[in-house]
């Protein structure tokens, strides 16, 4: 498995290093079979810092094989985490590993930053000791660990607590401990989509996905059995079966297909997969419930219409008309639109209907921002960009105009039909719960080449 | 110098006050003299001085303060061995404590003192931990005999501490279960066939419960391991894949890429033409794709993975091509990936889709990326037909922008497309010809020099151009040098009047001026050539040119399958086996998938086939028979049979149900037909390659002679030193073959010189079983290293010599094992009598017992005993004048141990 696991700064220092398998390979030594090669920890830390922190070029891959050791890297701020091995591991749970691990210090100390983790350094060893033994990954639920390995130092725990901590961290139900209580039960659905779209110049679709996620805030006593309902086609077109041919007609065109969908661990997959119905048990406080992803019937709130001309070899001509496409009575925000520019531009006239227009330098681009708009509206920029005269021969790529936005509907379609809550030791019923739902869709990687 | 000498002076005053601190009475102050400890520590400082100081701190109640100390042990103990004997009691004490939670602590933190002494001292508390009463003592424990494992394997060994192990995975807790999983996968991989993970239908029940109730990465190791089953049926492997579907619905990718794993392996199995598999192609697709929205890194993993699954089963992507196409912000080591795979789904369906977004990647600013992409332009242009124009006007447009690299790039598949399609685009060769001067890298100076050449008739300045390149002849690199020579006695063949000054200018800077042998010797065919016959020289120079692939950079279908196996895993994103990268003795098991069952396709699956290499592994001792005769029996030259497929046709592998098959194993008396191929027509199979044995290489064959098993090994010396000192030595194995006597390499062996040596083997040596049955796993010692291969030994060579049985005691045995043991199948196209057959099948000392002959139909009775004590009786039936025999066998079990 991972057989080191280390935290360099920018500098290539090392600020934290875990060691768990010296490659001396005993066992090679026990069947009488020689040692391979000599490896020296040492070797192999500097070995990344030369090769990887270091390099020149840009990475060109997260997985690095130097001198028959592999070296698995994910990058936050200017810190790095990086696994190393020797052995053929499982390269998407260490990748997974190091995300959790990142999860795991962020929700213990914040933002992962040089300082905040030399100060933090011994709550890292301790967590690391609990989550990664012989590098291998052992729980790692935040809500479990924060039971036992808080920062205040351990409160001497009776028995009971201790052995409820043990059947919480190894049981079935990690993410939870038992005898949770809140005067009010309460919970948050918050679903929140990043729409992506790939346009063409001439206003063709060349991809367009929504990927979702339903994030839920559960304030609620005891252990409550969950029950989730979204207008998933699959589900509705069953019930439709049951009913009167006119409501699956009503209800049909409501419902969205989903390509995919990914759940939190508390959610039971064999029965998401035999009834398609999603049924748990909830972490206490904030957590993802699902992942899905939508490519069908898409709502694009915005559609961006470029002209672009070149005039003579030292002067373009911009203008970007955009549209937005949805009830006159919803209200976009922080929109913004990226429009890059060549190189080698020297002087940029900007004029827009609404909002603000600034070119910026030092990034490439003239940035448009406007702070709300209703739906049905459409505004436009023109710009006038001078450039000097290269000898380059190579043509300016065109990057594609990106663009920025909220909006206060789910644009896949998705809408949340219920969460039930069922507690039957406690007694309080689905009805004494309060439930808030919201739905939030932003721009994920929304372009229009022109 | 001088500063060093301060800074040390520094230090030792910091040592000196730590020191004073340890020992304080307050708590509160210790604990923080222990944080700085660490701290000093982590940056490197060395305090290993104040060992016994720090130990002296591990008695308390405080958690934290006891974890720190730990710490400190952890990385200062093998430094220290004689003082780390001091952490013993105390690690003994704890590892009874009350709190679970340091009684874990304690079994967690032994297992990290690498310390030879200690060690023995920690058997009896990791015993008792094995067997707490608290899941999350067990569950550490569980892990605590991997870590033992890897200091001192013999011991762990000797203390029981694998049995132990292996109970655990029919713990109640599933997370003792997913760590005694990985606990045992761990430490088998370090010693290969030890068979730990003895998996069958009870414990994969027991694994497919505990996953889906253990946490996300016990699920990652059960799955792992799962992938590592082979199930006896496609019922089993169907049940199997149905509890396995729900996982690919996990948040967390790698559960996703494990199931992935299991659910390509264990479809191998089922027929094609069964609903399920259809369905089950058909759940694949949606969790892929998901991948793609996963952070970058594991985007990079899951694409190199589905770069894999997509050459395997092109169909369960190929309507997704659209979410591999490159996003602007995608890192680049994404992009590249995902271009690879964008090509290999083009089709006619997408094309048009393709190449728009390929001329767009074409303009970016990475050139790497932007070579990749104008080359995938070429490619498309070969893989599909009807888009060859457009792609050719795709490349001619990127020629002008005048980018250089674009431009060779593009000059290089203009030269492929040439080749695919004779005749239809040669327009565009003036255009070529305009970039001429632009041309600096060997590859594209190369492929414009052959289009030349290749259409000289059509190019009128074809000469001209052709001598310009001659100027600076020896300053090309060889590739340029060799097309320049061929492309001047094409233009010369095509052309001889105006040319003859030009062809006989380059013979002699190839000849006579050149010191590169290739050059030269290519120089001298085409003189001889030219000199002699010219006829002859035109039909070698201008031959017909073979067509040129569809596809490029394909894997090799051996490795594909083989790193299907290894989907999610390192040896994935390589592309390369576990062996190319994995040092010492892991990673040395090549995993293989298994062969359809039901389906008359056999172990052919998809477009690729799957070389009969493959073993079968389904059991079905009716395999064994098949070839034999078949092999036997049939014209030396036809030696391969369809045998073991048609067997299974008839869904003989049930017939070793009951006990047999739990003892036998999966793969009971199979071999494929290649081992037992080579064992008639014994020729020499390399077994270790000189570039892995650092210039030893070792061919062999088996045999039985004289009632003795000989394996006759070949050794060549390849390297440049004499190699002196050989041994050598078995893994157990299935039917207990060890040499009978050293091995007998008399003289050392002298750089170049071969050596034959006929190794006499017995079968008292230790048994286990092994995958395939017949595998055996070699370690070869010599003065400069030790070697390790593995090879397959035909199961014949088992046969003794005494295998006939009497006439009564065939016929009352025959009546007895009863008829579920009973394999039946044909064997075609085989041209002997009854008499010849039995005579031939008597030199493989399968024996007649008796023959019969009922409507014209000849049937011998046969028995064959193995030097295990294994009986197996054969019926075989021949019909007159039909070559298509029917044998029966039937295995009798006198005694059998694994």
């Amino acid at each position: 498995m991972i057989g080191g696991l280390f935290i360099y700064n920018h500098k290539g220092e090392v600020l934290i290093s875990r060691v768990y398998l010296s490659y001396s390979d005993s066992a090679a030594v026990h069947y009488g079979l020689p040692r391979p090669g000599l490896f020296s920890w040492r070797n192999a830390v500097d070995a990344f810092r030369v090769n990887v922190i270091h390099a020149r070029q840009q990475v060109r891959s997260p997985v690095t094989n130097i001198a028959r050791t592999s070296f698995f890297h994910v990058k936050r701020s200017n810190i790095w985490l990086a696994a190393v091995t020797k052995q053929n591991v499982n390269a998407a749970m260490v990748f997974e590993f190091l995300y959790k691990m990142c999860d795991v210090m962020t929700a213990y100390f914040g933002k992962i930053s040089e300082e905040n983790i030399k100060n933090n350094f011994v709550l890292i060893y301790e967590l690391l000791d609990e989550i990664l033994d012989f590098g291998y990954p052992q729980n790692s639920e935040t809500g479990a660990l924060k039971t036992f390995i808080t920062q205040q130092g351990i409160k001497s725990q009776t028995k009971e607590e201790q052995s409820q901590i043990t059947s919480q961290v190894t049981g079935q139900i990690g993410w939870r401990r038992e005898g949770i209580k809140y005067r009010r039960n309460e919970l948050f659905l918050d679903v929140l989509e990043s729409v992506n779209l790939l346009m063409s110049p001439q206003g063709q679709v060349l991809s367009a996905h929504v990927s979702g996620r339903v994030v839920m805030k559960s304030y609620l006593s005891g252990m409550p059995e969950c029950k989730f309902g979204m207008n998933d086609k699959i589900v509705i077109d069953k019930q439709g079966k049951g009913g009167t041919a006119d409501d699956a007609g009503k209800s049909g065109k409501q419902s969205i297909a989903i390509d995919d969908c990914t759940f939190h661990q508390c959610v039971r997959l064999s029965k998401f997969d035999s009834e398609r119905s999603i049924s748990f048990i909830p972490p206490d406080g904030e957590y993802e419930l699902m992942r899905y992803r939508t490519t069908k019937d898409i709502i694009l709130p915005f559609r961006v219409i470029p002209l672009v001309r070149e005039v003579g070899r030292t002067k373009l001509e911009v203008k970007v008309v955009i549209k937005s496409n949805f009830k006159p009575s919803l209200l976009a925000q922080k929109i913004e639109v990226r429009i890059p520019t060549p190189l080698n531009t020297s002087g940029v006239q900007v004029i827009c209907m609404k909002g603000k227009a600034k070119y910026k330098a030092s990034e490439n681009a003239i940035v448009w921002k406007i702070k709300r708009m209703a739906g049905m509206k459409e505004s436009q920029i023109s710009a006038e960009i001078e450039l000097l005269p290269t000898n380059d021969k190579k043509k300016w790529a065109r990057p594609p105009i990106s663009m920025n936005f909220e909006v206060p509907f789910a644009p896949s379609g998705l809408k949340v039909r219920y969460l039930k809550v069922f507690e039957p030791k406690l007694n309080y019923s689905d009805h004494d719960v309060i439930k808030w739902v919201r739905y939030i869709g932003r721009s994920g990687i929304y372009e229009t080449r022109c | 110098g001088n500063l060093s000498i301060i800074l040390n002076y520094f230090f030792a005053g910091e040592i000196f006050e730590l020191k004073a601190e340890l020992n304080s009475d307050k708590k509160e102050k210790k604990k923080e003299a222990v944080k700085k400890v660490i701290a000093s520590m982590t940056v490197g400082k060395d305090v290993s001085a104040l060992f016994p100081d720090v130990v002296n701190c591990m008695q308390t109640d405080n958690l934290e303060l006891k974890k720190l100390v730990y710490l400190y042990l952890m990385n200062y103990a093998k430094s220290q061995p004689d003082m780390a004997i001091m952490a013993v009691n105390t690690f003994v004490k704890d590892c009874e404590d009350p709190n679970p939670l340091i009684r874990a602590l304690a079994v967690r933190t032994m297992g990290c003192i690498r310390v030879d002494k200690i060690t023995e001292y920690l058997c009896e508390p990791l015993r008792k931990c094995l067997k707490d009463e608290d899941p999350y003592v067990r569950k550490t424990a569980a892990v605590c005999v991997a870590k033992l494992h890897d200091i001192n394997a013999q011991l762990v060994e000797d203390q029981g501490f694998l049995d132990t192990l292996k109970d655990l995975i029919s713990d109640s807790n599933p997370m003792v279960v997913a760590n005694a999983v990985a606990a045992l996968s761990e430490i088998a991989e370090s010693h290969p066939n030890s068979n730990l993970l003895d998996l069958n239908p009870q414990t994969i029940n027991k694994l497919l419960t505990a996953l889906n109730e253990c946490t996300e990465w016990g699920q990652i190791f059960i799955l792992d391991c799962l992938a590592n089953y082979t199930p006896r049926d496609d019922r089993e492997s169907q049940s199997i894949c149905e509890r396995v579907t729900p996982r690919l619905s996990h948040a967390n990718s790698a559960v996703v890429l494990s199931a992935v794993k299991v659910l390509m392996k264990f479809m191998e199995m089922l027929p094609k033409d069964l609903d399920y598999y259809g369905t089950l192609l058909k759940k694949l697709a949606p969790p892929l794709v998901t991948l793609l929205s996963a952070e970058p890194e594991l985007q990079y993993v899951a694409l190199r993975n589905i770069n894999l699954i997509v050459q395997k089963r092109p169909e369960i992507l190929k309507h997704e091509m659209k979410v591999f196409f490159v996003k602007y912000n995608d890192p680049i080591y994404v992009k590249l990936e995902k271009l690879d795979i964008m090509i290999r789904l083009a089709s006619q369906a997408n094309i048009a889709q393709v190449l728009a977004e390929l001329k767009e990647y074409a303009t970016e600013v990475d050139v790497d990326f932007v070579r990749k992409a104008v080359r995938a332009i070429g490619r498309c242009a070969i893989k599909v037909e009807q888009s060859a124009e457009r792609c050719v006007s795709t490349l001619l447009d990127l020629i002008q922008t005048k980018v250089n690299y674009v431009v060779q790039e593009a000059i290089v598949v203009i030269k492929d497309i040439f080749r695919k399609y004779p005749n239809k685009y040669e327009s565009v060769i003036a255009t070529l010809c305009e970039n001429l001067d632009s041309l600096d890298e060997p590859e594209a100076r190369a492929a414009m020099i052959w289009i030349v050449g290749e259409y000289a008739e059509r190019i009128d300045n074809a000469d001209e151009l052709l001598e310009s390149f001659l100027e600076g002849f020896h300053d090309e690199s060889t590739q340029v040098q060799l097309q320049l020579l061929t492309a001047i006695v094409k233009l010369f063949l095509k052309k001889p009047t105006e040319t003859q000054e030009l062809v006989q200018q380059v013979l002699s800077l190839a000849t006579q001026d050149s010191d590169n042998p290739d050059l030269r010797d290519r120089g001298y065919i085409y003189w001889r050539l030219l000199s002699t016959d010219p006829v002859a020289a035109k039909e070698v120079v201008l031959a017909e040119k073979p067509l040129i692939s569809e596809e490029t950079d394909l894997i090799e279908p051996t490795l594909l399958d083989e790193l299907i196996c290894h989907i999610g895993s390192l040896a994935s994103v390589y592309h390369k086996p576990p062996s190319a990268f994995v040092e010492g003795s892991r990673g040395v098991q090549h995993k293989r998938l298994p062969p359809r069952s039901g389906s008359p396709e056999g172990a052919h699956s998809g477009g690729a086939a799957i070389p009969e290499a493959v073993p079968a592994v389904i059991p079905s001792q009716g395999d064994l028979l098949g070839d034999l005769l078949n092999l036997d029996l049939g014209p030396p030259t036809t030696g391969v049979a369809p045998a073991p497929t048609s067997a299974m046709q008839m869904g003989a592998m049930d017939l070793l149900g009951g006990g047999l098959d739990s003892l036998v194993g999966g793969a009971a008396l199979n071999c494929n037909c290649q081992t037992l191929g080579w064992y008639f027509l014994p020729h020499l199979q390399v077994w270790l390659l000189a570039m892995k044995a650092k210039g030893l290489e070792i061919a062999g064959t088996f045999s039985r002679r004289g009632g003795v098993i000989h394996m006759e090994l070949s050794l060549t010396n390849k390297a440049m030193s004499v190699m002196t000192d050989f041994a050598i030595q078995f893994n157990r194995n299935s039917f207990g073959l060890a040499p009978a006597g050293p091995l007998q390499v008399l003289t050392p062996l002298s750089p170049n010189q071969t050596t034959e040596v006929s190794l006499p083997l017995s079968t008292v040596g230790p048994v286990m079983k092994m995958e395939p049955l017949n595998n055996l796993q070699v370690a070869v010692k010599n003065n400069i290293d030790v070697f390790y291969f593995s090879c397959l030994y035909p199961i014949s060579i088992l046969f003794v010599e005494d295998g006939k049985m009497e006439r009564q005691v065939f016929l009352a045995t025959w009546k007895d094992i009863p008829n579920e043991n009973e394999a039946q199948f044909h064997i075609k196209d085989c041209h002997l009598n009854s008499d010849a057959a039995s005579s031939k099948l008597q030199s493989s000392n399968i024996f007649t017992i008796a023959k019969r002959t009922v409507d014209n139909q000849d049937m011998l009775y046969q028995s064959i005993k193995l030097t295990n004590g294994i009986w197996v009786l054969a019926e075989l039936r021949l019909q007159a004048g039909n070559s298509n025999y029917t044998v029966s066998g039937v295995l009798e079990r006198e005694r059998y141990r694994f």
